[in-house]
C-alpha cells in the first residue's frame, strides 16, 4: 500500500524533509517505524524515542500500536503544545 | 460555533465584541486571550507550526464537546501560526453561555484541550539560538479533571 508519511516540528527537522510517500507492508504503525529506522540514520535518530512522539491516522490520534489497514496518512510530531 | 486557524493577527476587541453581540440569548460571554510571553527577556519570534486539516478537525472537535459538556450557545476558537512577536495575540476564545460558570468552565476545558490535544509546535528563537517548546507534564495532568 502507498501511505502518505508526514513529519512536524523536530522530527520533520531531524528527517529533513516535510512529507514523503511510502510504498510499505506494515501492518501496524510500529511495523512502518521500524522499516523507516532500518533506512538511514536520520530516520533512527528522530524515531531513537517513540515514548517522545505522538501519531496520528488519517487526522486522528492513535497508538503506536494501531494497525494500519485503510489508512491513508500517518503523521508523526512531538507532544503537541497549542496555545 | 466557529473555529479559525490562521496566519494574519485578529482584533480581539473587535471579535468579542462580535461574538458577543451575536449570543442574543446568553447570559455570559466568557473571552480569553493568549500572547506570546518572553520568559528569557530574550525572545526575538516565535514560529507556530501547525498541521493544516488536523488542526481544523481537533480544534472543531473540542469545541463541539464543549458547547455539548456545558450547553454552550456559541463557541469561538482562533489560532494563529506563523511568526509571531513577543507581546502578540497567538489566540482567543470566546465562550456564550446561560450562567457564567458554563461559560467559564468551558473555556477553561477549551484552553486545556487545545493545548495538549490540537497539532500545534512553538519553536522560539531567541539569544541562544532556536529551541522547540517541550510539553509540560502539568498540561498533560490538566486533563484528568475533565
Amino acid at each position: 500500500m502507498k501511505l502518505d508519511v508526514l513529519y512536524f516540528a523536530w522530527v520533520r527537522e531531524r528527517i529533513g524533509l516535510p512529507k514523503e510517500q511510502v510504498e510499505t507492508e506494515a501492518a501496524t504503525v510500529a511495523d512502518l517505524v521500524a522499516e523507516l529506522v532500518a533506512r538511514e540514520e536520520r530516520y533512527a535518530a528522530a524515531f531513537a524515542d517513540v515514548t517522545a512522539l505522538r501519531v496520528a491516522l488519517d487526522q486522528e490520534l492513535a497508538e503506536f500500536s494501531a494497525p494500519l489497514g485503510g489508512v491513508r496518512e500517518v503523521a508523526f510530531f512531538p507532544p503537541m503544545t497549542g496555545g | 460555533m466557529t473555529v479559525r486557524v490562521q496566519a494574519e493577527p485578529f482584533d480581539f476587541g473587535a471579535e468579542s465584541a462580535a461574538f458577543a453581540a451575536g449570543a442574543t440569548s446568553a447570559g455570559a460571554v466568557v473571552t480569553f486571550l493568549g500572547v506570546v510571553r518572553d520568559d528569557s527577556g530574550t525572545l526575538a519570534r516565535m514560529e507556530v507550526e501547525h498541521y493544516p486539516g488536523m488542526t481544523e478537525r481537533a480544534l472543531a472537535a473540542i469545541a463541539a464537546e464543549a458547547t455539548a459538556r456545558w450547553h454552550l450557545l456559541d463557541a469561538l476558537v482562533i489560532h494563529r501560526y506563523g511568526s509571531l512577536q513577543p507581546g502578540e495575540a497567538i489566540m482567543m476564545i470566546a465562550t456564550a453561555a446561560r450562567h457564567r460558570a458554563e461559560a467559564f468552565a468551558a473555556a477553561e476545558f477549551l484552553m486545556d484541550y487545545l493545548k495538549s490535544r490540537a497539532p500545534f509546535w512553538k519553536k522560539e528563537f531567541g539569544a541562544d539560538g532556536a529551541v522547540w517548546v517541550a510539553a509540560k507534564d502539568s498540561d498533560e495532568d490538566a486533563l484528568t479533571r475533565w
